[in-house]
């Protein structure tokens, strides 16, 4: 229980509030719903009677578990861009209840703050992943103060499963055994004498009480809050292959994403848009009123959407706008102007961030021969997930109803609430299953302009759905960089490194329009680089703010999927100058013993026998602990006929404990296949601020005949971690290292086709 | 105007021009089948006409004559197709948005090459886009569905 806080005692005002703020803390409670009762956590703590309170304010429990007669619900906040996030939730809840979770309906309940996410800002702190010294954890553990201040209920940073990993186990075990209290009370038995089963509890004598019969009993009791984990040697479902929830739909067409949503009496909308900072102006709309099915057109901010009764009567109208649509004047319009900005950010004086500064660079590098030096470049990238962006949203005079899925809640409804004028509590957000994302939607864009659509019909919701095309315009990519290297290397090894990145801020970028621009330096410029468990006697990482070049944002693996290349390349290159292996190089500089692990398995995996297998054949290896886990990557190319092309990768990564084996493959897969595709194909370019690039036929990523046969290998060494992104960040070094290996030819700049061409 | 879809013959008031996409998600409901990029460019869209593969978003309603199969008529999450049931048993599926597109285009190609070499395989596959790059699953699944639809 919270200190300095004595119940019943009478207080008032600033007094009473003081108490309130005291006791602000995660607490698992109960409460009666309709025929049942819901299992969660507190925002505050339960009320106590305090008739002296003048300013109560409702206490809300955000369940995790709800049993009712319709059955077990079990709530999961973070939402699922296809990451397997809402399974691997459900089941953590289900393995203490004790039921399968494949019995229980899942469901990503209601925006609110009891939801907040803790692990996503530990892992923004200046502290070394690897580093579990007393600062390091103590600051960690401090974090989830701001954390539940601000109440984040954010999804991001592969950090549903480290935030989730205690706390909804301990839900499900509270459940458990408030439930075994309740048959305890009405048998007149001592709960310890009494064991769970399958969604039962269990008496002595072997009869079995379903919870939902215990359910109302439940609600009217004190919850038992001492409880104790199951050990991980117990689990019945956690870390065994799981069927995930979503399959069968995803295999039959009958999972509903949020495109798909049908409301009665529905309009569907498109919006064409200027870029972000830029104007729009209606030149023209008489032909795209007189499509038959076209119901309005109507101004937005810094747009004009269409509603129609189809979403293609809305797309054939919008193609017929006559529009002029600029870009923002304090921004660079085209790549060319935008490169020659991030090469000047080299000449400013000071820099963003210096968090690594090991040794004596300077000194090291000064002197005489030796010395190599190489410039990397990675280009914009568009996330484009297969779902089109979308959003529903019904307003009327006293509600605003969205369905929209998105990682951030929290921001989608203070931004519809200052956007209707209506009070926060008047907007009520469902948040779909969601067809990808790779970060596109901790972006509210799309959102608040079908919010500003459905202002224009109130009373009639309204599906606003983006075309492909302006997917693309409106971007919001991964930053474009330039990273200058330097570094001396002996026969021993790597002496001395000084990689500097100079990069436009994606945290102010996107800080700045989703809420407000935060002072200090930006992390994700150098996290990849900075942090890496290398012991290298002379090591420095520095991070260069370029000016706003263009609207960008986090991309899946965020800062680590530039970073990743450039460390990973250049540490090659330097092996290779002193004749190296890169897996002994590796090894050598690495002075983490989980990712030492993760470099050795790799090695055996592949079986290593050297840069050069065969003929025309090459193999590069990396390594990146990203999000707190370490992951090292292989890749092998052929030289053939119709071009190069990658005959084999190999992905190995340690996580602590691997919950969802299954899907755990498929993420450190995906992520690698991921940054292989987007690495040898894509970019975006700009001219006259707008993206060049407009479909999947000019950036599509990776299609199925240049993905190679995988590899994967996941260890549990280290603390639990979430795997969404961290198989990304290797994998261009990986590949850039194998093509030099099998070609001569070292590529230093994405996409790696404007130089190699591939099969 | 009729089509017949999932063996059913379905009579819609629309515009001929009408993309047989848009016929069948915002028309008649069948949402199964996906809006992926308008542009011949992903494969999301992707149904059977006559058995043969088709992008829905290239075909206009009034130039449709034949059976059209979606994924909601390839099978049921009671009934799988042997395709479906080898991506239930692979588990392909991330975010899913491409899959339905997918299990098209692999049943259309089985239906008429029993045991697709792999560079078949890659030919018949490739105009289908999977941004999560489920594709070694995918391949896994289409040979498990072969050797399903070969014992069958």
């Amino acid at each position: 229980m919270a200190r300095g806080f004595s119940p019943g005692q009478p207080r008032r005002g600033g007094l009473a509030r003081a108490g309130r703020i005291a006791r602000r803390s995660l607490l698992i409670g109960s409460v009666a719903v309709a025929g049942g009762v819901a299992f969660g956590a507190w925002r505050y703590t339960r009320p106590l009677p305090d008739p002296f309170a003048d300013d109560a304010e409702t206490v809300a429990l955000t369940p995790y578990v709800v049993i009712d007669a319709e059955g077990i619900t079990l709530i999961a906040p973070r939402a699922d861009k296809g990451q397997g996030s809402r399974w691997v939730q459900a089941a953590l809840i289900a393995e203490e209840l004790d039921i399968d979770p494949a019995s229980a309906r899942i469901e990503a309940g209601p925006v609110s703050p009891a939801y907040y996410n803790r692990a996503l800002l530990a892992e923004n702190l200046p502290f070394l992943p690897t580093d579990q010294g007393w600062l390091a954890r103590n600051a960690r553990a401090a974090s989830d103060i701001p954390a539940r201040l601000l109440g984040l209920q954010m999804t991001g940073g592969s950090s549903t499963v480290p935030d989730g990993f205690r706390k909804l186990r301990e839900a499900g075990a509270v459940a458990r055994e408030t439930l075994k209290e309740a048959a305890a009370l009405r048998e007149g038995l001592d709960r310890t004498a009494l064991g769970t089963e399958d969604g039962h509890v269990v008496l002595p004598d072997g009869r079995r009480i379903p919870y939902a019969d215990l359910a109302v009993e439940a609600a009217r009791i004190e919850p038992v809050t001492t409880i104790v984990l199951r050990d991980p040697a117990q689990w019945r479902h956690l870390g065994k292959p799981m069927q995930r929830g979503d399959i069968v739909a995803k295999s039959t067409g009958t999972q509903e994403f949020g495109i798909d949503l049908r409301l009665p009496d529905m309009l569907f909308a498109t919006v064409r848009a200027a870029p972000e900072g830029g104007q729009a102006r209606l030149i023209d709309d008489g032909a795209a009123r007189a499509f038959p099915g076209v119901h309005s057109v109507t101004a937005i901010s810094g747009g004009v959407a269409v509603l129609a009764q189809t979403t293609w009567h809305a797309f054939r109208a919008a193609d017929a706008l006559v529009l002029e649509l600029t870009g923002p004047t304090d921004r660079p319009a085209d790549s060319a102007a935008i490169w020659d900005a991030l090469s000047r950010s080299f000449e400013e004086r000071g820099h963003d961030s210096r968090n690594r500064n090991d040794g004596d660079v300077e000194a090291a590098l000064a002197a005489g021969d030796g010395v190599i030096e190489a410039e990397y470049r990675v280009p914009f990238l568009a996330h484009a997930p297969m779902e089109p962006l979308n959003a529903t949203v019904l307003v009327t005079d006293s509600a605003c109803h969205i369905w929209a899925g998105t990682q951030i809640p929290d921001f989608v409804v203070t931004h519809a609430a200052r956007l209707t004028g209506l009070p926060q509590t008047a907007i009520r957000l469902e948040n779909p299953m969601i067809g990808g994302s790779f970060g596109r939607r901790l972006e509210l864009d799309f959102i608040l302009q079908a919010i500003e659509v459905a202002q224009s019909v109130p009373g009639r919701p309204v599906k606003m759905t983006w075309t492909r095309e302006e997917d693309f315009a409106q971007s919001r990519p991964r930053p474009a960089q330039i990273a200058r290297a330097r570094g001396r290397v002996g026969e021993t090894g790597i002496e001395a490194l000084d990689l500097t990145i100079a990069s436009p801020s994606v945290m102010s970028s996107w800080f700045g329009r989703v809420w407000m621009n935060p002072p200090g330096p930006d992390i994700s410029i150098v996290a990849g680089a900075w942090d890496q468990p290398f012991a290298i006697p002379h090591f420095r990482v520095t991070g260069k703010r370029a000016p706003d070049l263009a609207p960008v944002s986090s991309w899946r693996s965020v800062g680590a999927s530039s970073t990743g290349f450039y460390l990973g390349s250049f540490m090659d290159e330097m092996f290779e100058s002193a004749g190296i292996d890169p897996f002994d190089g590796l090894l050598r500089a690495c002075n983490d013993d989980v990712s030492r692990t993760v470099i050795d398995e790799a090695r055996r995996l592949c079986d290593w026998r050297g840069r050069q297998p065969g003929p025309g054949r090459g193999r590069g290896v990396a390594f990146c602990l990203s999000f707190g886990v370490p992951c090292a990557e292989v890749v092998e190319v052929e030289d053939t006929p119709q071009g190069l092309r990658i005959t084999e990768a190999w992905a190995v990564a340690d996580i602590g404990t691997v919950l969802d084996p299954v899907n755990a493959e498929a993420q450190l897969s995906g992520g690698m296949l991921f940054g292989l595709g987007h690495a040898m194909n894509c970019q975006i370019t700009y001219a006259d601020h707008r993206p060049e690039q407009q479909n999947f036929y000019d950036h599509d990523g990776m299609r199925l005949p240049q993905c190679p046969r995988v590899t994967t290998r996941l260890l549990e060494n280290g603390p639990v971690r979430g795997l969404g992104e961290p198989g990304l960040p290797p994998a261009a070094a990986a590949l850039a290292n194998a093509i030099r290996a099998a070609t001569g030819q070292r590529v230093r700049q994405m996409p790696f086709a404007d130089r190699i061409r591939f099969a | 105007m009729e089509l017949r879809i999932n063996g059913q013959t379905r009579r819609i008031e629309a515009d001929p021009d009408m993309p047989l996409l848009w016929a069948l998600r915002d028309v008649l409901g069948l949402t199964g089948t996906k809006y992926g990029c308008g542009a011949a460019a992903c494969g999301a869209c992707t149904v059977h006409l006559d058995g043969q593969a088709v992008l829905a978003c290239q075909t206009l309603i009034g130039d449709v004559e034949g059976e059209i199969t979606t994924i909601e008529g390839l099978g049921t999450p009671a009934a799988p197709h042997p395709v479906q049931a080898a991506w239930i048993e692979q588990q392909v599926a991330q975010c899913g948005y491409c899959q339905s597109g997918q299990i098209m285009a692999a049943a259309a190609i089985l239906a008429q090459n029993p045991d697709p070499s792999d560079d078949e395989i890659d030919a018949a596959m490739q105009g289908n886009l999977c941004r999560c790059a489920t594709y070694p699953r995918i391949r896994a699944a289409i040979r498990s569905a072969a050797l399903r639809l070969g014992a069958g």
